[in-house]
């Protein structure tokens, strides 16, 4: 399921069960969504995931507003460089070099060109998925040991 | 018996072989390109994960990624289709290394009979009647002209490696050999990667005339009969079709029975077909032998009732063969035309959405086909888009069921073959069964000449 679904049903239950608040944190993904009068708004999110687009190309983004803001406030427009990293093989992902070790990367972590992100593992090989850009790591889409395809999103990177 | 399937094929045969895998219960993984990504293959699978860019080198040729999807689907058997690396003797090897069951026969069967002056030398061996020929490599023009003189003019280059008539030359005099031999072998590297290439004799006319045949792990081999697939033009196969007009049953009889004592010869399992020339005195020469399963296969399970890919799957398991050679019986007469997405008259590709397709169903009718109305033709891989059979209670009727399924068939949006087959089936050699390799090199001269004429 898509991020953009996951919101519309977010929205989708805040209005049926009425609520005044919501927030949620998962997978790299944060909303809040505050309802005021009969309008929801949509906060707060930070490292908004990226539809499809080619591996490495950065993306303009438009994210909502702060917390702060008053209801029905209109939504701060400030873009931002993403680039998603989409993965080059078949295999499992693993964000650490071994069982145990710390991960290779983090969220709100610095990265630069060169720098190992994470390993894939396909045929008892470990490859080491490379960096293409310096940045801040803004997500990361795939869970320690899940199988990817080609061209999965495994991290959206802020592009500075 | 497998659990999960990975099918590492694309199109009509990555459907023909899901559709064999729902019947027995066994899950299935399709694995695509990204230029695949809607196809119908990974619609009806069970389970699907992107391998690469549409290249096929890169994806559908690509055995660490497809050996990668079946680790992390869990499948437990790949079935190659036919085409890509369904002939990969280095496919079956990493299979076999990584414990998953390759659907198909050995990898030493496959490399062996891969090898086309190997597979003479095995065949001959085994008491098979094989075209004069070299028995390995030709090494010099020298070389080549000593043995076409030995075997006599015309004679034909072929690449070791390779098939569908890429890396051929038909020579009929000495002075031609240096050149044809030089661009054959340029054409085998290009194609094949190994420039090696061998000499036979060439048979004017000949009719092509092959034999499907089964082998289990058990010992048992048997063949399902003959087809024929004398209509092609530069050596790819255009209608195929069982039983040839020109066996009688003693034929029959002898000819499946030399292709099943060379198939115990050299331990043949799992599915294959034995492809022979007859010449026009009856004579039969082993060409060449396919270790997977053909495009045609279709043909054989219309007038056996035998499910081929289901038995393939089957003895990959393990498992027996169900039935005896006195079990195979074959009712009727059925054909099969190669729809391909190409203009009928100039032959060059066609590709492009399909705005609306229809089949016809009706008695006696089967198609295999990945294609559907707004369904997107890539470029990227071969122009076949349907098979269409039909069988019927002899040839004339299933002629007559052809004629009216192509007629009835709808395609629009993309130029394709079926205007052809219609001018085809009404050839009068066609329909009454004076078939030949040289067959369709007659028929397009003629309509060339034909229409020229009307343009005077």
């Amino acid at each position: 399921m898509s991020n953009l679904d996951e919101i519309k049903e977010i929205l989708d239950l805040v209005k049926a069960h009425d609520l005044a608040e919501f927030e949620l944190e998962r997978n790299g993904l944060k909303i809040r969504v505050r309802k005021d009068a009969a309008v929801p708004v949509l906060v707060h999110s930070s490292a908004a995931p990226v539809p499809e687009m080619r591996p490495g190309a950065p993306a303009v983004v438009a994210p909502s507003g702060r917390p702060e803001d008053a209801p029905g406030a209109e939504m701060e427009a400030e873009a931002i460089e993403l680039a998603v990293v989409k993965s080059p093989i078949v295999g499992t992902f693993f964000r650490a070099a071994e069982p145990g070790a710390p991960p290779f990367v983090d969220i709100g972590m610095r990265v630069h060109k060169g720098q190992v992100l994470c390993i894939i593992e396909a045929m008892k090989l470990m490859n080491e998925i490379e960096c293409e850009y310096d940045g801040e790591l803004a997500s990361v889409y795939v869970d320690n040991g899940q199988p990817v395809q080609y061209g999965e999103r495994l991290f959206a990177i802020k592009v500075v | 018996m497998f659990k999960k399937i990975l099918i590492a094929n694309r199109g009509e045969i990555a459907l023909r072989i899901i559709c064999a895998c729902r019947e027995m219960g066994i899950k299935t993984v399709a694995v695509y390109s990204e230029a695949d990504e809607n196809s119908l293959h990974v619609r009806f699978a069970d389970e699907d994960v992107c391998i690469g860019p549409a290249r096929s080198l890169d994806s559908y040729l690509n055995v660490p990624a497809i050996i990668s999807a079946a680790e992390i689907t869990g499948a437990d058997a790949i079935h190659p289709g036919y085409g890509f690396l369904s002939e990969s003797a280095y496919l079956a090897e990493v299979c076999e290394a990584c414990h998953i069951r390759f659907i198909g026969p050995d990898a030493t069967v496959i490399r062996l009979m891969g090898d086309k002056a190997r597979a003479r030398r095995a065949m001959k061996k085994a008491g098979v009647p094989v075209l004069a020929g070299s028995d390995g490599a030709v090494e010099s023009e020298e070389q080549a002209l000593r043995l076409a003189k030995d075997i006599g003019y015309p004679v034909i280059i072929k690449a070791i490696a390779g098939g569908g008539g890429r890396g051929m030359r038909i020579i009929r005099t000495p002075g031609e050999m240096g050149r044809a031999l030089k661009t054959a072998q340029r054409e085998a590297q290009a194609a094949f990667g190994v420039g090696d290439v061998y000499v036979e004799k060439y048979v004017e006319k000949p009719r092509h005339i092959e034999v499907q045949v089964l082998g289990d792990h058990h010992g048992s081999v048997v063949h399902l009969g003959e087809r024929e697939c004398s209509i092609q033009r530069r050596h790819q196969k255009l209608i195929e079709e069982a039983p040839s007009v020109a066996l009688t049953d003693r034929m029959r009889r002898k000819l499946g029975g030399t292709v099943v004592d060379a198939a115990r010869a050299v331990q043949y399992t799992n599915a294959g077909t034995f492809e022979f020339l007859m010449d026009a005195g009856g004579h039969f020469s082993f060409m060449e032998a396919n270790t997977r399963l053909q495009v045609e296969h279709a043909v054989t399970e219309m007038g056996t009732g035998i499910d081929i890919v289901k038995e393939q799957i089957r003895i990959a398991a393990g498992e027996r063969l169900s039935f005896k050679q006195g079990d195979v019986a074959f009712t009727g007469h059925a054909l099969e035309c190669r729809i391909n997405a190409e203009c009928p008259e100039t032959f060059t590709p066609s590709p492009g959405l399909i705005q609306a397709f229809s089949v016809p169903g009706g008695p006696g009718v089967r198609v295999d086909t990945f294609a559907h109305s707004e369904c997107l033709v890539s470029p990227y891989y071969d122009s076949l888009i349907a098979k269409i059979i039909t069988h019927g209670r002899d040839r004339q009727e299933a002629i007559a069921r052809m004629r009216r399924t192509l007629e009835m068939t709808v395609v629009e949006g993309i130029k394709t073959s079926i205007p052809l087959y219609l001018r085809i089936l009404a050839d009068p050699d066609f329909v009454a069964g004076r078939l030949s390799t040289a067959f369709m090199e007659r028929f397009l001269n003629e309509k060339r000449g034909g229409s020229l004429a009307q343009a005077v």
